[in-house]
């Protein structure tokens, strides 16, 4: 029993034992286990804090950039060219939305949505940032926001967005001189300082709009939000204010824009007005327009292509980019040139038979009057525009002097207005046709560089520069479109100096008193070719008449309007400046297919300079 | 025999009247005072990690008082008697297990739930604490060490119950089953040499447990937990998260109410099993360390009890209880802190939870039965 009993004692000292030295282990793994953590936990908050520091704090503060708002355009009365709406929007957060095909269908029951409106959401889906409102529609009307928010408590993650858009006032009225703004590209994303544009959505494609985006947009705001996990703000931690784009003053005056424009609409064409004194453009009108309003969301791919493949071509500036033969518009320049450059004197004249040779050439050079003007001086030459003077005057001036006279003026360059997209024309020479074609210059074809036809091309706007230059006894001053710039809360603007061009040299300020008269007597002597303008005349205008030729005729054909349809008729030209005393505005003008400068294009020009020197300058 | 009982009188004599008392309701005062610190730190970390939901903490406080109350109730119960009633405990489980198996309310995806009419049960919760009874009850039927039989029925014993969880699935809680179970058999003495072919064997065997035992989530559990960026929005979404929160506490945490990783809900189920990183987020370094030293107060008592216990079974269950209590903490605070992978395991005593702190907290009532029934024997 004792050794039982010795036996069971024994026994439970040993268990005991091997209990305790089993202890010891597992509390030797425990504090290892626990130095581990401890470790790790070191890792964590004290070595790597920094690291996880930033880490909550990205997670947690957003920066959100606030869109600067764009600065409005004025004419040079202050009427409102284009402006900021408050539009309203619809847009859906992918990640808030429980069944978005669901959701879409739903949507499209209370709202007109497109299928172009659809494309354009799942395209930028792929591009947004978490969280972020995709927009759906835009320029939701009173009603349409009305039935979205009555049933937006059963339409997770579809929200309402109000912002302001762009909204030109006027509507097509000088779209071509404003320009519009749409939604930045992807060529524009890449090229644009993507952290002032963080929160912008649309920027200035062409005209005013384009070339004076810079100061137009303004620069970013940003705000420091604290979000959630689920990307909603919770509070602003710290906000800087964006800067507002800057207001432009435009030297545009919408009334004489408008005048133009109404007496345009019936054609295509294009008129600019520029104050000589100091290269303000008054109107820059190119016909027919287009609603700039249509662009700034994003038109549908149908009124596009309706829009760019017509053949009176609305989108395209005729005003800037058209190159049209100046016909007898460049008479009086050359007029000038054989003066200054002592190959002419007022009363050097010749007889006009109605057509002209020259040694070696067995082609007969036509006059537009088949009989002739007669006896013809240079002022004659001037108001009747006598084809033939011109013909003789060229051949006695050679091309090659004919080019370097007229560059002085800036033909064949871009006169450097002040929005982009201008094309320079053509001022032909030897050296500009070897440099082209390849080939020498022939004979004949200076004589027809005599009456602006040929090779040569001019913008309207070069042609509305060089008429103000001439009338300015040479001053040149580039053409401009904004006149001033103002700060958005001040009242104050900053007027923008007109820049001025190298002069064009004055040899004998006579000769030019002789080709500004001649001028002054195309409207005013009774057989000047725009002499219908001159009726109840309360100022002075001088001007000259053109017809460019859309196509060829043959020597010995005789152009009959009538017979020939309307496409190939030649286009009217018509430039002129007034009062001639004091110019104050002048003005060049095609009408394209219009016949003739004299019975087309110069009656709008007299309207124009109506409204210019009666009307608006009364007002 | 009269000197010893004279000496027990002296030394009862110079008891408190307090201390008495204590004695006489079987309460370990050290133990409950460290647990109660501990319960104290989970309600302050819970009202912030609920973002102040004060029913919250009340539902949690009630639950700790319901727990406490049980605690106390068992330690009034004599280790004879818990000995006496361990076979009949697993049985009792077993049969809750399968039943759960079998008409089981589906929540959460994972069939744990059984519905017992009046509350809702996880049966094995109860294994945690029945298992190693079992076991700890069979063991100290023979002398130890086990002999190899024994030690095999053992294992039987603690693989049943644990496949039954993991089958429900509950990866985590059988992990805890399992290692309870072998926590007593590493205690009893079982021979190193078995302990390291089992390792080895477990090793062997794991690519075919991976294959064909685990479900997919189990697999992607390890997978994220190996490589967290891999799926930053998905399931590595809490690791990142919360390390980004423990690591952005610092030396001195972002204070109490001021985590933003948790009061912006980055930290997912902060309030369950994440709720360490909460702590830690707003306690920082320093925080985290008097936490840490609370856990090590309450294990380093519930192993002192085991060491002092006067029978094998008393002692191999109060250190497994303990070092169960301790594989919590270390398992909770690894996953959470991106050591371990992610499974189910509460912090005990500060994460928000049901049954498992009623289980925990009747473990420790075991503890405190052992260690206020000894029979005081003069050394």
């Amino acid at each position: 029993m004792a050794r039982i009993n010795g036996l069971a004692l024994k026994d439970h000292i040993r268990e005991s034992l091997i209990f305790n030295r089993r202890l010891l282990i597992a509390l030797f793994v425990a504090a290892l286990l626990l130095a581990l953590l401890l470790g790790r936990l070191m890792y964590l908050q004290i070595l790597h804090q920094e690291h996880y520091v930033t880490l909550s704090e990205n997670n947690r503060v957003n920066i959100l950039p606030i869109p600067p708002t764009r600065g409005l355009i004025y004419d040079r009365n202050g009427i409102v060219l284009a402006q900021n709406l408050p539009s309203f929007s619809l847009r859906l957060v992918p990640e808030h939305v429980p069944d978005l095909q669901q959701t879409l269908t739903e949507l499209q029951q209370l709202v007109a949505i497109s299928e172009e409106d659809l494309e354009r959401f799942h395209k930028d889906r792929k591009q947004k940032r978490r969280f972020e409102g995709i927009p759906l529609r835009f320029r939701l009307d009173d009603e349409e926001v009305a039935r979205i928010s009555v049933n937006q408590y059963r339409l997770p993650g579809v929200e309402i967005h109000a912002e302001l858009a762009r909204h030109y006032p006027l509507g097509q009225l000088a779209s071509h001189a404003v320009g519009y703004v749409g939604r930045i590209n992807e060529r524009e994303l890449q090229e644009l300082d993507a952290s002032n544009y963080a929160a912008t959505s649309h920027i200035g494609k062409v005209g005013v709009e384009r070339a004076y985006e810079d100061l137009l947009h303004g620069r970013v705001g940003y705000q420091q939000v604290e979000t959630n996990a689920q990307g909603r703000i919770l509070r602003v931690l710290e906000r800087t204010l964006p800067t507002p784009g800057k207001n432009l003053f435009l030297n545009l005056d919408v009334q004489v824009q408008r005048v133009a424009e109404q007496a345009l609409s019936e054609h295509n064409g294009a008129l600019v007005a520029i104050d000589p004194r100091n290269g303000a453009v008054l109107a820059l009108v190119s016909t027919p327009t287009y609603d700039p309003n249509l662009f700034v969301n994003g038109l549908d791919s149908k009124t596009f292509k309706a829009l760019r493949d017509s053949p009176d071509r609305p989108l395209f500036n005729r005003a800037l980019r058209g190159q049209y033969p100046p016909g007898s518009t460049i008479k009086p320049f050359l007029g000038l040139a054989g003066l200054e450059l002592g190959e002419l004197r007022q009363s050097t004249s010749l007889n006009c038979p109605g057509w002209y040779m020259q040694e070696g050439d067995p082609r007969r050079y036509r006059d537009w009057k088949k009989y002739g003007h007669g006896k013809t001086d240079l002022t004659k030459a001037i108001v009747e525009s006598c084809d033939v003077y011109f013909y003789d005057l060229a051949a006695t001036l050679g091309i090659d002097r004919m080019h370097d006279f007229l560059s002085h003026f800036g033909l064949g360059q871009r006169t450097g207005i002040d929005i982009r997209g201008e094309l320079g024309g053509i001022l032909p020479s030897r050296d500009w046709k070897r440099r082209t074609f390849r080939t020498v210059w022939y004979p004949g074809e200076t004589l027809i560089a005599g009456i602006g036809q040929g090779f040569m091309l001019t913008t309207p706007l070069q042609l509305a520069s060089i008429t103000a230059t001439l009338s300015m006894y040479g001053r040149r001053t580039q053409p401009n479109m904004v006149y001033a710039i103002q700060e958005a809360d001040e009242m104050t603007e900053q007027v923008i100096e007109p820049k001025a061009r190298e002069p064009v040299p004055v040899g004998n300020i006579d000769h030019w008193k002789t080709v500004l008269q001649a001028m002054h007597d195309v409207v005013n002597s009774p057989r000047g070719t725009a002499h219908r303008i001159s009726y109840q005349l309360p100022y002075t205008i001088a001007g000259k008449t053109g017809t460019a030729q859309v196509f060829g005729i043959k020597e010995d054909e005789e152009y009959k309007e009538e017979d020939i349809s309307k496409k190939l008729r030649d286009h009217a030209l018509f430039v002129a400046f007034a009062p001639v005393e004091d110019p104050r505005i002048a003005v060049a003008i095609i009408v394209e297919n219009g016949g003739h400068g004299g019975s087309t294009a110069a009656p709008i020009v007299r309207q124009v300079m109506d409204q210019y020197l009666l009307k608006a300058e009364n007002q | 025999m009269s000197l010893l009982n004279s000496t027990q009188y002296a030394d009862e004599n110079r008891l408190s009247s307090g201390r008495r008392l204590l004695q006489q309701f079987h309460i370990d005062l050290p133990l409950l005072l460290g647990l109660l610190a501990l319960a104290a730190v989970g309600l302050f970390v819970l009202y912030s990690a609920g973002d102040k939901d004060m029913d919250l903490v009340a539902r949690q406080g009630i639950r700790l008082g319901i727990a406490f109350v049980v605690m106390l109730a068992v330690a009034q119960i004599s280790p004879d008697s818990i000995e006496h009633w361990s076979p009949w405990l697993f049985g009792l489980g077993l049969i809750m297990l399968v039943a759960v198996l079998a008409v089981g309310e589906v929540g959460k995806g994972a069939q744990r739930w059984l519905d017992l009419g009046l509350f809702r049960f996880q049966p094995s919760e109860i294994m945690k604490i029945a298992v190693p009874m079992m076991i700890a009850w069979y063991l100290a039927e023979a002398a130890l060490p086990p002999v190899r039989l024994r030690l095999l029925i053992a294992t039987i014993i603690l693989i049943v119950p644990t496949l039954l969880v993991a089958k429900q699935p509950d990866l985590g809680t059988a992990l805890l089953i399992a290692s309870s179970g072998v926590f007593v058999l590493l205690l009893a003495g079982m021979h190193w040499r078995i302990i390291f072919g089992v390792l080895i064997a477990l090793a062997a065997a794991a690519p075919v447990v991976w294959h064909y035992l685990l479900h997919d989530y189990q697999r992607q559990r390890v997978l994220t937990f190996l490589s967290p960026e891999t799926d930053p929005l998905g399931a590595g979404y809490h690791i990142i998260q919360s390390t980004i929160a423990i690591g952005s506490g610092g030396s001195y945490g972002k204070g109490w109410l001021n985590g933003t990783q948790s009061h912006l809900d980055f930290l997912p189920e902060r309030s369950t099993d994440f709720v360490f990183a909460v702590f830690s987020e707003e306690f920082g370094f320093l925080g985290t360390l008097l936490l840490l030293a609370l856990y090590v107060f309450v294990i380093g008592r519930g192993l002192y009890i085991a060491a002092q216990a006067q029978d094998t079974y008393s002692r191999l269950l109060a250190g497994t209880i303990t070092l169960t209590f301790f594989v919590y903490v270390f398992v909770n605070i690894g996953m959470v802190s991106g050591l371990l992978p992610v499974v189910g395991v509460p912090l005990p005593l500060v994460s928000y939870g049901g049954t498992s702190i009623v289980t925990l907290l009747a473990g420790f009532g075991i503890l405190m039965s052992i260690q206020t029934h000894r029979k005081l024997i003069a050394s």
